[in-house]
Protein backbone atom coordinates (compact mmCIF):
# COMPACT_ATOMS: atom_id res chain seq x y z
CA UNK A 1 0.00 0.00 0.00
CA UNK A 2 1.34 3.39 -1.00
CA UNK A 3 1.56 6.32 1.30
CA UNK A 4 -1.03 9.05 0.63
CA UNK A 5 1.58 11.58 -0.52
CA UNK A 6 2.79 9.11 -3.17
CA UNK A 7 -0.77 8.74 -4.48
CA UNK A 8 -1.08 12.48 -4.65
CA UNK A 9 2.20 12.76 -6.58
CA UNK A 10 0.98 10.15 -9.09
CA UNK A 11 -2.25 12.05 -9.52
CA UNK A 12 -0.42 15.30 -10.19
CA UNK A 13 1.81 13.65 -12.79
CA UNK A 14 -1.24 12.15 -14.52
CA UNK A 15 -3.04 15.46 -14.62
CA UNK A 16 0.03 17.21 -16.00
CA UNK A 17 0.44 14.60 -18.76
CA UNK A 18 -3.24 14.84 -19.67
CA UNK A 19 -2.82 18.60 -19.90
CA UNK A 20 0.03 18.21 -22.38
CA UNK A 21 -1.72 15.56 -24.47
CA UNK A 22 -5.04 17.40 -24.89
CA UNK A 23 -5.19 19.83 -27.84
CA UNK A 24 -4.20 23.33 -26.86
CA UNK A 25 -6.56 26.09 -28.00
CA UNK A 26 -5.34 26.59 -31.52
CA UNK A 27 -4.11 30.17 -31.88
CA UNK A 28 -2.54 30.96 -35.23
CA UNK A 29 -3.25 28.63 -38.17
CA UNK A 30 -0.04 27.07 -39.48
CA UNK A 31 1.07 28.07 -43.00
CA UNK A 32 0.38 24.62 -44.47
CA UNK A 33 -3.09 24.61 -42.90
CA UNK A 34 -4.22 27.95 -44.32
CA UNK A 35 -7.14 27.49 -46.71
CA UNK A 36 -9.18 29.97 -48.65
CA UNK A 37 -12.95 29.81 -48.20
CA UNK A 38 -12.94 28.63 -51.83
CA UNK A 39 -11.71 25.20 -50.69
CA UNK A 40 -14.57 24.85 -48.24
CA UNK A 41 -17.48 25.69 -50.57
CA UNK A 42 -19.51 23.52 -52.94
CA UNK A 43 -18.25 22.52 -56.40
CA UNK A 44 -21.13 24.47 -57.95
CA UNK A 45 -20.11 27.71 -56.26
CA UNK A 46 -16.48 27.06 -57.14
CA UNK A 47 -17.45 26.59 -60.80
CA UNK A 48 -19.40 29.86 -60.68
CA UNK A 49 -16.32 31.70 -59.44
CA UNK A 50 -13.91 30.01 -61.84
CA UNK A 51 -15.70 30.96 -65.05
CA UNK A 52 -15.59 34.71 -65.75
CA UNK A 53 -18.72 34.31 -67.89
CA UNK A 54 -20.72 33.06 -64.89
CA UNK A 55 -19.03 34.97 -62.05
CA UNK A 56 -21.43 37.82 -61.22
CA UNK A 57 -18.57 39.72 -59.56
CA UNK A 58 -17.23 40.30 -63.07
CA UNK A 59 -20.20 42.61 -63.76
CA UNK A 60 -18.81 44.90 -61.09
CA UNK A 61 -15.30 44.58 -62.54
CA UNK A 62 -16.74 45.71 -65.90
CA UNK A 63 -18.28 48.74 -64.16
CA UNK A 64 -14.90 49.44 -62.59
CA UNK A 65 -13.19 49.27 -65.98
CA UNK A 66 -15.57 51.94 -67.28
CA UNK A 67 -15.02 54.13 -64.21
CA UNK A 68 -11.24 53.73 -64.50
CA UNK A 69 -11.39 55.37 -67.91
CA UNK A 70 -14.04 57.98 -67.03
CA UNK A 71 -12.84 61.57 -66.60
CA UNK A 72 -14.10 63.01 -63.31
CA UNK A 73 -13.93 66.08 -61.11
CA UNK A 74 -12.56 69.61 -61.54
CA UNK A 75 -9.25 68.15 -62.70
CA UNK A 76 -11.11 66.39 -65.53
CA UNK A 77 -8.82 63.39 -65.18
CA UNK A 78 -9.54 59.70 -65.27
CA UNK A 79 -7.66 57.14 -63.16
CA UNK A 80 -6.15 55.95 -66.43
CA UNK A 81 -4.69 59.42 -67.18
CA UNK A 82 -2.21 59.04 -64.30
CA UNK A 83 -2.02 55.27 -63.79
CA UNK A 84 -2.31 54.09 -67.37
CA UNK A 85 -3.46 50.56 -67.97
CA UNK A 86 -4.56 48.98 -64.70
CA UNK A 87 -3.38 45.54 -65.82
CA UNK A 88 0.21 46.68 -65.31
CA UNK A 89 0.03 49.63 -62.90
CA UNK A 90 -2.41 48.02 -60.45
CA UNK A 91 -0.92 44.54 -60.55
CA UNK A 92 -0.10 43.41 -57.01
CA UNK A 93 -1.65 46.44 -55.32
CA UNK A 94 -4.49 44.53 -53.66
CA UNK A 95 -2.00 41.91 -52.47
CA UNK A 96 -0.15 44.50 -50.38
CA UNK A 97 -2.96 46.77 -49.15
CA UNK A 98 -3.73 48.18 -46.55
CA UNK A 99 -0.40 50.02 -46.82
CA UNK A 100 1.33 52.67 -44.74
CA UNK A 101 0.84 56.25 -45.86
CA UNK A 102 3.83 58.31 -44.77
CA UNK A 103 2.04 61.63 -45.24
CA UNK A 104 -0.75 60.70 -42.85
CA UNK A 105 1.33 58.46 -40.61
CA UNK A 106 -1.18 55.62 -40.67
CA UNK A 107 -2.35 52.68 -42.71
CA UNK A 108 -4.86 53.20 -45.51
CA UNK A 109 -6.97 50.51 -47.11
CA UNK A 110 -7.68 50.30 -50.82
CA UNK A 111 -11.00 52.15 -50.72
CA UNK A 112 -9.48 54.98 -48.69
CA UNK A 113 -6.63 55.21 -51.20
CA UNK A 114 -9.10 55.38 -54.09
CA UNK A 115 -11.06 58.13 -52.35
CA UNK A 116 -7.87 60.09 -51.57
CA UNK A 117 -6.98 59.93 -55.26
CA UNK A 118 -10.44 61.24 -56.04
CA UNK A 119 -10.25 64.17 -53.63
CA UNK A 120 -6.58 65.11 -54.18
CA UNK A 121 -5.91 64.28 -57.82
CA UNK A 122 -9.31 64.39 -59.47
CA UNK A 123 -10.73 67.17 -57.29
CA UNK A 124 -14.03 65.45 -56.85
CA UNK A 125 -16.18 64.00 -54.09
CA UNK A 126 -15.38 60.81 -52.21
CA UNK A 127 -17.45 57.77 -53.06
CA UNK A 128 -19.55 56.50 -50.14
CA UNK A 129 -18.57 53.17 -48.56
CA UNK A 130 -20.38 50.21 -50.17
CA UNK A 131 -21.55 52.39 -53.05
CA UNK A 132 -21.77 50.61 -56.37
CA UNK A 133 -18.98 52.81 -57.78
CA UNK A 134 -16.49 52.32 -54.95
CA UNK A 135 -17.06 48.56 -54.96
CA UNK A 136 -16.65 48.51 -58.74
CA UNK A 137 -13.39 50.46 -58.67
CA UNK A 138 -11.92 48.39 -55.85
CA UNK A 139 -13.05 45.15 -57.52
CA UNK A 140 -11.44 46.31 -60.76
CA UNK A 141 -8.17 47.24 -59.04
CA UNK A 142 -8.09 44.06 -56.94
CA UNK A 143 -8.90 41.94 -60.00
CA UNK A 144 -5.50 42.93 -61.43
CA UNK A 145 -3.81 41.03 -58.58
CA UNK A 146 -5.69 37.78 -59.16
CA UNK A 147 -3.38 34.81 -58.63
CA UNK A 148 -0.70 36.78 -56.79
CA UNK A 149 0.22 35.82 -53.21
CA UNK A 150 -0.75 38.19 -50.39
CA UNK A 151 2.39 39.87 -49.08
CA UNK A 152 3.24 39.90 -45.38
CA UNK A 153 2.38 43.40 -44.10
CA UNK A 154 4.66 42.88 -41.08
CA UNK A 155 7.69 43.33 -43.37
CA UNK A 156 6.85 47.06 -43.15
CA UNK A 157 7.88 47.92 -39.59
CA UNK A 158 5.66 50.99 -39.53
CA UNK A 159 2.60 48.71 -39.79
CA UNK A 160 3.43 46.45 -36.87
CA UNK A 161 1.59 48.49 -34.22
CA UNK A 162 -1.57 48.47 -36.36
CA UNK A 163 -1.28 44.72 -36.97
CA UNK A 164 -0.97 44.16 -33.22
CA UNK A 165 -4.02 46.34 -32.61
CA UNK A 166 -5.90 44.25 -35.18
CA UNK A 167 -4.75 41.06 -33.51
CA UNK A 168 -6.08 42.28 -30.18
CA UNK A 169 -9.47 43.06 -31.70
CA UNK A 170 -9.50 39.65 -33.39
CA UNK A 171 -8.79 37.86 -30.11
CA UNK A 172 -10.99 40.02 -27.88
CA UNK A 173 -14.37 38.67 -26.82
CA UNK A 174 -17.14 41.09 -27.68
CA UNK A 175 -20.89 41.41 -27.95
CA UNK A 176 -23.72 39.77 -26.04
CA UNK A 177 -22.60 36.34 -27.20
CA UNK A 178 -19.16 37.10 -25.73
CA UNK A 179 -17.32 35.71 -28.75
CA UNK A 180 -13.97 36.55 -30.27
CA UNK A 181 -13.30 36.26 -34.01
CA UNK A 182 -10.58 33.72 -33.16
CA UNK A 183 -13.02 31.32 -31.51
CA UNK A 184 -14.67 30.58 -34.85
CA UNK A 185 -11.98 31.36 -37.40
CA UNK A 186 -8.89 30.00 -35.61
CA UNK A 187 -10.34 27.27 -33.42
CA UNK A 188 -13.43 25.94 -35.26
CA UNK A 189 -12.93 26.79 -38.93
CA UNK A 190 -13.45 23.20 -40.07
CA UNK A 191 -16.95 22.99 -38.61
CA UNK A 192 -20.36 24.01 -39.93
CA UNK A 193 -22.54 26.91 -38.86
CA UNK A 194 -26.11 27.03 -40.15
CA UNK A 195 -25.33 24.79 -43.11
CA UNK A 196 -22.25 26.71 -44.21
CA UNK A 197 -18.60 26.18 -43.45
CA UNK A 198 -17.31 28.42 -40.68
CA UNK A 199 -14.12 29.04 -42.75
CA UNK A 200 -10.83 30.48 -41.60
CA UNK A 201 -11.80 34.01 -42.59
CA UNK A 202 -8.96 34.29 -45.10
CA UNK A 203 -9.26 37.56 -47.01
CA UNK A 204 -8.38 36.37 -50.50
CA UNK A 205 -11.37 37.46 -52.57
CA UNK A 206 -12.59 40.91 -51.50
CA UNK A 207 -14.59 42.67 -52.68
CA UNK A 208 -16.56 39.51 -53.34
CA UNK A 209 -19.94 38.46 -54.64
CA UNK A 210 -21.94 36.87 -51.88
CA UNK A 211 -24.96 34.86 -52.97
CA UNK A 212 -26.71 35.71 -49.70
CA UNK A 213 -26.25 39.42 -50.43
CA UNK A 214 -27.28 39.06 -54.07
CA UNK A 215 -24.45 41.45 -54.74
CA UNK A 216 -20.85 42.42 -54.28
CA UNK A 217 -19.60 43.68 -50.92
CA UNK A 218 -16.46 44.67 -49.08
CA UNK A 219 -14.49 42.97 -46.32
CA UNK A 220 -15.80 45.59 -43.90
CA UNK A 221 -19.39 44.67 -44.78
CA UNK A 222 -18.51 41.03 -44.13
CA UNK A 223 -16.90 41.90 -40.77
CA UNK A 224 -19.90 44.01 -39.79
CA UNK A 225 -22.10 40.97 -40.56
CA UNK A 226 -19.98 38.87 -38.21
CA UNK A 227 -20.12 41.52 -35.48
CA UNK A 228 -23.91 41.81 -35.77
CA UNK A 229 -24.04 38.01 -35.64
CA UNK A 230 -22.25 38.00 -32.32
CA UNK A 231 -24.46 40.87 -31.15
CA UNK A 232 -21.63 43.34 -30.85
CA UNK A 233 -21.73 46.99 -31.89
CA UNK A 234 -20.14 46.95 -35.36
CA UNK A 235 -17.47 49.54 -36.14
CA UNK A 236 -18.42 52.21 -38.65
CA UNK A 237 -17.30 51.82 -42.25
CA UNK A 238 -13.79 53.20 -42.55
CA UNK A 239 -13.17 53.16 -38.78
CA UNK A 240 -9.46 52.87 -37.85
CA UNK A 241 -10.29 49.65 -35.96
CA UNK A 242 -11.42 48.13 -39.26
CA UNK A 243 -8.21 49.12 -41.04
CA UNK A 244 -6.20 47.54 -38.20
CA UNK A 245 -8.34 44.41 -38.45
CA UNK A 246 -7.95 44.32 -42.22
CA UNK A 247 -4.19 44.54 -41.78
CA UNK A 248 -4.18 41.71 -39.27
CA UNK A 249 -6.39 39.63 -41.59
CA UNK A 250 -3.97 40.23 -44.45
CA UNK A 251 -1.15 39.13 -42.16
CA UNK A 252 -3.11 35.93 -41.33
CA UNK A 253 -3.66 35.31 -45.06
CA UNK A 254 -0.08 36.04 -46.15
CA UNK A 255 0.98 33.69 -48.91
CA UNK A 256 -2.55 32.82 -50.06
CA UNK A 257 -3.48 33.95 -53.55
CA UNK A 258 -5.86 36.78 -54.44
CA UNK A 259 -9.12 35.53 -56.02
CA UNK A 260 -10.99 38.81 -56.54
CA UNK A 261 -13.83 38.83 -57.44
CA UNK A 262 -14.55 35.71 -55.40
CA UNK A 263 -17.99 34.12 -55.07
CA UNK A 264 -19.13 32.94 -51.66
CA UNK A 265 -22.39 31.33 -50.50
CA UNK B 1 -27.02 50.72 -68.23
CA UNK B 2 -27.07 47.06 -67.50
CA UNK B 3 -23.77 45.23 -67.73
CA UNK B 4 -23.86 42.10 -69.83
CA UNK B 5 -21.44 39.19 -70.08
CA UNK B 6 -22.04 36.60 -72.78
CA UNK B 7 -19.95 33.61 -73.70
CA UNK B 8 -20.11 32.09 -77.17
CA UNK B 9 -17.24 30.07 -78.66
CA UNK B 10 -15.53 32.15 -81.36
CA UNK B 11 -15.04 29.08 -83.53
CA UNK B 12 -16.90 25.79 -83.78
CA UNK B 13 -17.09 22.82 -86.13
CA UNK B 14 -20.23 22.41 -88.23
CA UNK B 15 -22.79 20.38 -86.29
CA UNK B 16 -20.89 20.74 -83.03
CA UNK B 17 -22.90 21.29 -79.85
CA UNK B 18 -21.85 24.54 -78.22
CA UNK B 19 -22.53 26.05 -74.80
CA UNK B 20 -23.92 29.57 -74.65
CA UNK B 21 -23.90 31.60 -71.44
CA UNK B 22 -25.49 34.95 -70.72
CA UNK B 23 -25.15 36.97 -67.50
CA UNK B 24 -26.77 40.36 -66.94
CA UNK B 25 -26.70 42.82 -64.04
CA UNK B 26 -30.16 43.43 -62.63
CA UNK B 27 -31.34 43.70 -59.04
CA UNK B 28 -34.53 41.67 -59.64
CA UNK B 29 -36.66 43.41 -57.02
CA UNK B 30 -39.43 40.93 -56.25
CA UNK B 31 -42.28 43.33 -55.45
CA UNK B 32 -42.92 41.49 -52.19
CA UNK B 33 -40.52 43.41 -49.99
CA UNK B 34 -41.22 46.46 -47.85
CA UNK B 35 -38.99 49.47 -47.29
CA UNK B 36 -37.90 50.53 -43.80
CA UNK B 37 -40.87 52.91 -43.73
CA UNK B 38 -43.30 50.10 -44.53
CA UNK B 39 -44.13 50.89 -48.14
CA UNK B 40 -44.19 48.11 -50.68
CA UNK B 41 -41.16 48.26 -52.99
CA UNK B 42 -42.60 47.93 -56.51
CA UNK B 43 -41.65 44.94 -58.59
CA UNK B 44 -38.74 45.53 -60.98
CA UNK B 45 -37.54 42.39 -62.71
CA UNK B 46 -36.46 41.11 -66.09
CA UNK B 47 -39.41 39.22 -67.54
CA UNK B 48 -38.08 37.75 -70.75
CA UNK B 49 -34.92 36.60 -72.46
CA UNK B 50 -34.60 35.67 -76.12
CA UNK B 51 -31.63 34.37 -78.08
CA UNK B 52 -31.52 34.43 -81.88
CA UNK B 53 -29.02 32.69 -84.14
CA UNK B 54 -28.85 34.53 -87.47
CA UNK B 55 -32.33 35.84 -86.82
CA UNK B 56 -33.85 32.52 -85.90
CA UNK B 57 -35.06 32.17 -82.33
CA UNK B 58 -33.22 29.30 -80.65
CA UNK B 59 -33.94 29.93 -76.98
CA UNK B 60 -36.54 31.82 -74.96
CA UNK B 61 -37.07 32.12 -71.23
CA UNK B 62 -39.64 33.81 -69.03
CA UNK B 63 -38.37 35.10 -65.71
CA UNK B 64 -40.34 35.53 -62.49
CA UNK B 65 -39.89 37.23 -59.11
CA UNK B 66 -38.19 34.17 -57.61
CA UNK B 67 -35.21 34.57 -59.94
CA UNK B 68 -32.09 35.78 -58.13
CA UNK B 69 -30.37 39.07 -58.89
CA UNK B 70 -28.05 39.14 -61.93
CA UNK B 71 -29.78 36.29 -63.83
CA UNK B 72 -27.43 33.79 -65.44
CA UNK B 73 -28.79 31.67 -68.29
CA UNK B 74 -26.85 28.85 -69.88
CA UNK B 75 -28.00 26.54 -72.68
CA UNK B 76 -26.76 24.52 -75.65
CA UNK B 77 -27.30 24.73 -79.37
CA UNK B 78 -25.90 23.17 -82.53
CA UNK B 79 -23.46 25.28 -84.53
CA UNK B 80 -24.95 25.31 -88.03
CA UNK B 81 -23.42 28.30 -89.84
CA UNK B 82 -21.21 31.33 -89.27
CA UNK B 83 -22.98 34.44 -88.17
CA UNK B 84 -24.28 36.40 -85.21
CA UNK B 85 -25.93 35.30 -82.02
CA UNK B 86 -28.19 38.01 -80.60
CA UNK B 87 -29.29 38.26 -76.99
CA UNK B 88 -32.24 40.31 -75.84
CA UNK B 89 -33.56 40.97 -72.35
CA UNK B 90 -36.76 42.87 -71.52
CA UNK B 91 -38.40 43.69 -68.22
CA UNK B 92 -40.41 45.99 -65.98
CA UNK B 93 -40.22 49.78 -66.32
CA UNK B 94 -39.24 49.51 -69.96
CA UNK B 95 -36.03 47.66 -69.20
CA UNK B 96 -34.28 46.47 -72.31
CA UNK B 97 -30.77 45.27 -73.10
CA UNK B 98 -29.18 43.64 -76.11
CA UNK B 99 -25.85 42.01 -76.83
CA UNK B 100 -24.40 40.09 -79.72
CA UNK B 101 -21.54 37.72 -80.38
CA UNK B 102 -20.02 36.44 -83.60
CA UNK B 103 -19.42 32.77 -84.26
CA UNK B 104 -17.44 31.28 -87.10
CA UNK B 105 -18.38 27.76 -88.15
CA UNK B 106 -16.04 25.65 -90.27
Amino acid sequence: MRAPHQLLATAIVTVTLAGVASPIAAGEIAADQRRSGYDLMSHETQAMQDDDASNPGMLSVLDGDALWHLKAGMADKACADCHGEASTSMKGIAARYPAFDAERGRALDLTQRINLCRSERQNTTSLPYESKELLALSAYVARQSRGLPITDPATDERLRAAIDAGRQTFNRRQGQLNLACAQCHDDNWDKQLAGNSVTQGQVTGYPLYRLEWQGIGSLQRRMRNCMIGMRAQPFDYGAPEFVDLELFMKWRSRGLRIETPAVRP
Amino acid sequence: MARVLVSVPAKAGRGEIIAIKALISHHMETGFRHSTTGELIPRDIITSFVCRYNGEEIFRAELFPATAANPFISFYTRATESGTIMFEWAGDNGFSATEQAAISVE
